[in-house]
């Protein structure tokens, strides 16, 4: 069978934020044969369906909601040459950019790109990783799943709700059901502190009276055909459930907002590298992938707290995707590279790999630290040597952290470098 | 007194309140007086939601309020936005209600549908 075969400069796989700056970014830098690969009927990704406000602080100084966020992208990308093919589901990519889309109009078609930006997004984590135990009943959904339940589709998902994790869309979802004359019971989160802003512990649950139950989590959940009861209990330092502390809750719906993992298993497909740190592509400081011409941004690379970071680092994967394609595709990885490695206290760095001598005159890391602390010193070293170090205030797991270092220092640098954390104590 | 976990960065201080003297006392920085005494007095929130929404792209169309409201007026606003229908098309920004609820502050669209 002859199937179609397109061919574009830039193939970008997602038309979320991260694919929405990608392409524009790639646009501004001057490439027209552009196409964005969107599976839902609209671009946007979950912004669409993130109705709160809270969106676009540090890029535009201003609170928009989601959509508006969205908005102002998808406005702009409708200026560009980019072709956007919605509805358009990728199941296959392969190393040298081919790539197998399906959609019901065209069937099944290929696409074969100079270039390639993975830009899937991340989904939720459910039920099953986490190991809960009890009855398997209707009634218990994922935070994001219950957010477009409602938002979107105008369902509400139950009226009396316990959630289990305080991130973010557990929080909002607290706020949001509450607003909807469901009442929320009870938030309980395993770990002694949450992983959610401040804000949102404010805004959400203090403002709802809706407690927080710190170093909780479900224990059973009953109820065989909707949801009846679900109980918590209370968990010692190595997370374990103390019997005798159970809390019993009489509710229809269950919530869990316990984390997200990066939507890669079309970077597995085409057999990149990933960071078992970050659950996303090991990639270069120019955001590509061990991977020649494929590179990657967004949640897809690592899980961000705020959709403004994502689209900054979607710029820059999208620039450098156009420079890629402009320079005759001549990959710069061939060059002397070295490792960024984790040192005391940090959990993860993006990008893991840097090509020694790049053209630009500074590198920039994002990294995580493991644990709160105040009036910390974040340090670059080599062996023993200490290249440069940054003053931080304060520093916490929930916090995704920048540092800007200078390319000259790392020009007799031959292994690797280290990210560590020295506190001036625990918070 | 009251007490507040301050929200103007993540540090999160719990700040305590005299709402007579309006003294702030536990902030660690100058930011943390001005919101102290603004959640004490009288906190605000943009609110958001949905409306229904006829002939649009999906069943719900996101829509906020122009300008912070004040908290106590949450549900007295959310009341009115269920009584609330429109019909596609709509543009992103366009005002659905005027001074919703008394608050003083517009319902607009979130977005075009």
């Amino acid at each position: 069978m002859d199937s179609i075969m397109l061919k574009y400069d830039l193939a970008v796989i997602g038309g979320g934020p991260a694919g929405l700056a990608a392409a524009i970014s790639a646009y501004e830098n001057g490439i027209r044969s552009i196409v964005v690969l969107e599976r839902d009927v609209e671009l946007g990704g979950i912004l669409n369906q993130c109705i709160h406000n809270g969106f676009g602080l540090h890029r535009f100084g201003e609170e928009l909601t989601g959509p508006q966020y969205a908005e102002r992208f998808i406005s702009k990308l409708s200026e560009t040459s980019a072709r956007v093919l919605l509805g358009t589901m990728v199941i296959g990519l392969n190393s040298d950019r081919y790539i197998t889309c399906v959609n019901k109009y065209d069937g099944v078609f290929t696409i074969q790109a100079k270039a390639v930006i993975l830009a899937m997004g991340c989904r939720e984590r459910n039920r099953g990783p986490i190991g809960l135990p009890g009855d398997r009943g209707s009634g218990i959904f994922s935070a994001g799943s219950a957010q477009r339940y409602m938002n979107i589709d105008g369902y509400l998902v139950g009226r009396r709700a316990v959630i289990l994790g305080s991130g973010d869309i557990g929080l909002i979802m607290a706020r949001r059901m509450t607003l909807e004359g469901a009442k929320v019971l009870a938030v309980a989160e395993l770990m002694p502190h949450s992983n959610g802003l401040n804000r949102n512990i404010v805004q959400c649950l203090d403002d709802f009276g809706i407690p927080l139950y710190l170093s909780h989590t479900v224990t059973d959940i009953f109820g065989k055909n909707r949801l009846d009861k679900v109980v918590i209990s209370q968990v010692d330092d190595r997370l374990k459930p103390i019997p005798g502390t159970e809390k019993e809750f009489d509710c229809d719906t269950l919530l869990l907002s316990v984390g997200l993992i990066p939507e890669n298993e079309l970077t597995r497909t085409a057999e990149i590298p990933i960071d078992f740190r970050t659950n996303g592509a090991v990639v270069y400081d120019d955001m590509q992938t061990e991977s020649e011409g494929i590179f990657a941004c967004g949640n897809v690379l690592h899980v961000h707290d705020l959709v403004d970071f994502v689209s900054s680092e979607s710029e820059k994967a999208g620039k450098k995707a156009a420079e890629y394609i402009t320079g005759g595709c001549v990959s710069i990885h061939k060059a002397a590279t070295i490792d960024i490695k984790n040192g005391n206290g940090v959990v993860y760095t993006v990008p893991q790999k840097v090509v020694i001598g790049g053209p630009e005159k500074s590198l920039e890391v994002f990294f995580r630290v493991r644990e709160k602390s105040e009036k910390s010193i974040v340090e670059v070293s080599s062996g023993n040597r200490i290249i440069s170090s940054f003053k931080r205030e304060f520093l916490a797991p929930g916090e995704m952290e920048r540092i800007v270092i200078p390319r000259k220092l790392l020009e007799n640098i031959n292994e690797s470098i280290a990210i560590s954390v020295k506190s001036g104590g625990t918070v | 007194m009251k007490e507040f976990i301050c929200t103007v960065c993540p540090r999160g201080c719990r700040l305590k309140v005299d709402e007579k003297k309006l003294t702030v006392t536990g902030n660690g920085c100058i930011r943390g007086i001005e919101y102290g005494k603004n959640e004490a007095v009288n906190p605000k929130r943009i609110l958001t939601s949905t409306v229904s929404i006829e002939g649009g792209l999906h069943r719900r169309l996101p829509v906020r309020t122009d300008i912070a409201i004040p908290k106590s007026m949450l549900f007295d606003c959310m009341a009115v936005i269920h009584g609330c229908k429109t019909k596609s098309p709509v543009i992103a920004g366009q005002v659905l209600i005027e001074n919703i609820a008394g608050s003083g502050a517009n319902l607009i669209a979130s977005r075009n549908m």
